[in-house]
C-alpha cells in the first residue's frame, strides 16, 4: 500500500509536464496547426523558467517566465507559418534546434544553481488521510493546474462558440474564412496557447520535477507531448488517459527492474513507446472509417487578397 | 523577406557552434565533446581540464571545442573538421568516436588525436580513460557501513563494461563489511535524463535503498536523495551542493593533469601513441571531501584510497566468484588483468540480479 502510493505519487509527478504541453498542442492542432516545436518552447520554457525563480526566489514568477518565454518562441514560429506561409514540419524542427541552443544560452549562468522547488499542498487534515490524502491534496500547484488546463480545454473546444469557430478553422479554413472568421488571427492565439503551455511544461521540470538547470533536461518530453496528441485523437479526455498511462509505465518500469524481475531492461524502457504504438493500432481498429485529426491540419493557408 | 528570415534562422543556428579565434604560431588544440560545457557531468569536467590546459600553457596553445557533437558517423565531420582548421592534437572525449577518430586518423596522418575510454589505438591516435572502479571501491566500502537498511540503489546508464565493473567493484568492497549487503539496479538507458534519473532514484528509495549511487550524469538522484533524507555518491563532478546532507564522496574525473601532459609533448616533439588508464594513483580519478559520515568511516575510506594508490589494495584481487559461484580465472596473478576489467560482462556472486540482454 505504501508502495502503491509512492507510485502513484511518482507517475503524477512524470506525467504532470506531458500533460500540460500536450494540452497545449492539441489547442494548436485543433486549430489546423502542426507545431513540431514542442520539445525546443519547453526547453526554452525551462531556463526562463529557472531563471526567474532563480533570481526572484519565487515559484510563480518563474512559471510567468516560462510562459512568457514558451509564447515568444511560438510567435517565431506564427510569423513564419502564418505570416510567411512557410511549411510547418520545417519550421517546427527548425525551432527545436533553435531552442535546444537557445536555452543553453540563456541558462549558461543558472547552471550549477538550485532552488527550493514548488511547495506541496498541505491542508491539515485532509492531506494526513492515509492513502488518498496525499495523492489528492499533497501536490503542487502545477499538478493541479494541468487537470484544470484540460478540462478548460476541454470546455472551451465543446461547450464554447470560439471553440467551435476555432476547431472549424482546423477543419476546413477556406470555409472558415468564406464565413468571414478571421483565420490567421484565431491560429496565431491557438499557436500562442500552445507555445505558453509548452513553456509552463518546461519551467515545471526545473520548478517542480528536479529543481536546478541543465541544458537539455527536457530530454525528448516534447516529443512524447506530440505522440500523446494523436495517441488521444485530438480529444482532452484520452490525453489525461494518454498522459497518465505513458507516465504509469515509465515509473512501473523502473521499479520492475529495481525489484529484479529479470526482463531487458532496454525492453522495459521501451515500453511506454510500445504501450503507445498498441493502443493507436486498437483506437484505429475499434473506429469506424475517417481520421479523427483535423482535416486542414499542416496545410498552409494563404488568405486571398 | 522569406528568404531573408530562414537565412537569419540558418545564422542563428550556425551560431550554436562555438569557435576560437585563429591565431599563426601557436599550438593548436580541439576537442569533441558528447554534451553542452555546462552539464555539471561527464563535458563539463572535460572543458575544466582544458580549461586547466590553457592555463598551463597560456599563449603557447589556442584551443577549439565543438560542443554537443553526436557519437556515432556524424561526428566524422566534427573531427575532420577541426583536422581541416589546424588543430594539431584533437582530443576526443566519448566513447562513440571510436570509429570516426580512427577514420579521420588514418586520412591526417600529420594530426596526433587522443580518444577517451576506447580501445582502438594507431600510430597518430592514443587512448585515455579512467579507473572509476578504484573510486567505486571506496564507495562500496562507505556505502555498507552507511546502509541500515542494508540495502544500496544503483542507477545504471548502460550495460557496458565500465558501468559493469563500477557494480562489480561496489559490491566486493560492500561484501567485505556485510555479506549479505543487497543492491537494487535500475538501468536509465540513457546518459542524461534528469527527469528519468530523480524518478529512478524514487523508485530505489521506495523500494527500501538508502544510499543512492549512480552512473548517470545529472545531480537529479543526489538531490532526491537529500530530499528523502537519504544518503548518496555523486558522480563526475563535486556535487555536495545538490545535497549538502546526502553527498557522502563524489569520483571527480580530473582530465587536467593528462591534457597537459600530452600538450607539453606535443610541443617538444615527444608525442607518441599511448594507452593510458589512469586511476587514484595518477590523480586522473580524484575522490570529493568524504562528508556526513562518521570518523570510522571516513578514516577507512581515507586508509583505502591510499592503499590503492600504493599499489597494496587491488579492488578485484582474488578469488573473485562469478554469480553462479564459479572462481573467475585470475590473469593478473592476484587479481583480474586490466583486459578482464576493460570488458567485464559478468556480475560477481551477490548480485541478485541479472545483466539486462545477457
Amino acid at each position: 500500500m505504501v508502495l502503491l502510493e509512492a507510485i502513484i505519487l511518482a507517475v503524477l509527478a512524470a506525467s504532470t509536464p506531458l500533460l500540460i504541453a500536450a494540452t497545449g498542442e492539441l489547442v494548436t492542432e485543433r486549430a489546423g496547426v502542426l507545431n513540431l516545436g514542442v520539445e525546443g518552447m519547453m526547453i526554452v520554457g525551462a531556463a526562463c523558467g529557472f531563471g526567474g525563480a532563480w533570481l526572484s526566489g519565487s515559484i510563480i514568477v518563474g512559471a510567468v517566465c516560462g510562459i512568457i518565454a514558451g509564447t515568444a518562441m511560438s510567435l517565431i514560429f506564427a510569423a513564419m507559418t502564418l505570416g510567411l506561409a512557410v511549411n510547418q514540419v520545417a519550421t517546427g524542427l527548425a525551432l527545436t534546434i533553435l531552442g535546444i541552443g537557445l536555452s543553453g544560452l540563456i541558462g549558461s549562468r543558472f547552471v550549477g544553481e538550485k532552488i527550493t522547488p514548488a511547495p506541496h499542498l498541505n491542508i491539515p487534515g485532509l492531506t494526513d488521510i492515509p492513502f488518498a490524502g496525499r495523492i489528492l491534496f499533497g501536490q503542487n500547484g502545477f499538478v493541479y493546474l494541468s487537470l484544470a488546463l484540460v478540462v478548460g480545454v476541454w470546455w472551451f473546444l465543446y461547450k464554447t462558440r470560439a471553440g467551435l469557430i476555432l476547431r472549424a478553422v482546423g477543419d476546413n479554413h477556406v470555409s472558415a474564412h468564406a464565413l468571414g472568421y478571421p483565420v490567421l488571427k484565431i491560429r496565431m492565439l491557438a499557436v500562442m496557447f500552445g507555445g505558453a503551455c509548452a513553456g509552463l511544461a518546461g519551467a515545471y521540470l526545473p520548478l517542480a520535477y528536479t529543481p536546478f538547470f541543465i541544458p537539455g533536461m527536457t530530454a525528448g518530453r516534447g516529443w512524447i507531448a506530440l505522440a500523446l496528441v494523436v495517441f488521444s485523437s485530438w480529444l482532452p479526455g484520452r490525453l489525461v488517459i494518454g498522459a497518465y498511462l505513458f507516465g504509469a509505465v515509465t515509473i512501473l518500469q523502473l521499479h520492475a527492474q529495481g525489484a529484479g524481475f529479470g526482463i531487458p531492461s532496454q525492453f522495459m524502457s521501451a515500453m511506454p513507446y510500445l504501450a503507445t504504438v498498441i493502443v493507436l493500432v486498437l483506437i484505429s481498429r475499434a473506429r469506424t472509417g475517417g481520421s479523427t485529426a483535423p482535416a486542414a491540419l499542416g496545410t498552409v493557408f494563404v488568405p486571398d487578397r | 523577406m522569406r528568404k531573408i528570415l530562414l537565412a537569419a534562422t540558418a545564422a542563428l543556428l550556425a551560431t550554436g557552434l562555438s569557435f576560437g579565434a585563429s591565431a599563426a604560431d601557436k599550438l593548436k588544440v580541439g576537442f569533441i565533446y558528447l554534451g553542452p560545457v555546462g552539464d555539471l557531468g561527464w563535458t563539463y569536467q572535460h572543458d575544466l581540464g582544458r580549461l586547466a590546459m590553457v592555463k598551463e600553457f597560456g599563449d603557447k596553445v589556442e584551443t577549439t571545442f565543438l560542443e554537443n557533437v553526436s557519437e556515432g558517423p556524424d561526428s566524422e565531420r566534427s573531427i575532420e573538421q577541426l583536422a581541416r582548421a589546424g588543430n594539431k592534437l584533437i582530443f576526443t572525449t566519448s566513447f562513440g568516436y571510436m570509429e570516426p577518430t580512427l577514420k579521420v586518423a588514418k586520412k591526417y596522418p600529420n594530426v596526433h588525436f587522443e580518444h577517451a575510454t576506447g580501445y582502438k589505438r594507431d600510430k597518430n591516435m592514443s587512448t585515455y580513460s579512467g579507473r572509476f572502479y578504484e573510486g567505486r571501491y571506496i564507495q562500496g566500502l562507505i556505502a555498507a557501513k552507511m546502509s541500515k537498511a542494508g540495502v544500496l540503489g544503483y542507477i545504471g546508464s548502460f550495460p557496458i563494461p565500465e558501468v559493469i565493473s563500477g557494480i562489480n567493484a561496489t559490491i566486493l568492497a560492500a561484501q567485505t563489511i556485510n555479506p549479505n549487503i543487497k543492491v537494487k539496479i535500475i538501468w536509465a538507458n540513457s546518459w542524461f535524463d534528469p527527469g528519468k534519473e530523480a524518478d529512478a532514484a524514487k523508485a530505489l528509495i521506495d523500494q527500501g535503498a538508502d544510499v543512492i549511487m549512480q552512473h548517470t550524469d545529472s545531480p537529479a538522484p543526489m538531490q532526491v536523495a537529500a530530499e528523502r533524507g537519504k544518503l548518496a555518491f555523486g558522480q563526475d563532478s563535486e556535487m555536495i551542493k545538490f545535497g549538502p546532507k546526502a553527498q557522502l564522496t563524489s569520483i571527480m574525473d580530473n582530465w587536467g593533469p593528462y591534457y597537459i601532459e600530452r600538450v607539453k609533448a606535443e610541443l617538444n616533439g615527444s608525442w607518441k601513441s599511448e594507452d593510458e588508464w589512469g586511476g587514484l594513483k595518477s590523480k586522473m580519478v580524484v575522490m570529493a571531501p568524504y562528508t556526513n559520515m562518521p570518523d570510522d568511516v571516513k578514516k577507512l575510506a581515507e586508509e583505502t584510497e591510499a592503499a590503492i594508490k600504493d599499489g597494496k589494495l587491488f579492488p578485484f584481487k582474488c578469488p573473485i566468484k562469478d554469480q553462479e559461484g564459479k572462481d573467475v580465472e585470475c590473469k593478473a596473478g592476484d587479481h583480474l588483468a586490466d583486459g578482464q576489467v576493460l570488458g567485464m560482462n559478468f556480475y560477481v556472486k551477490g548480485i541478485d540480479d541479472k545483466i539486462p540482454g545477457k
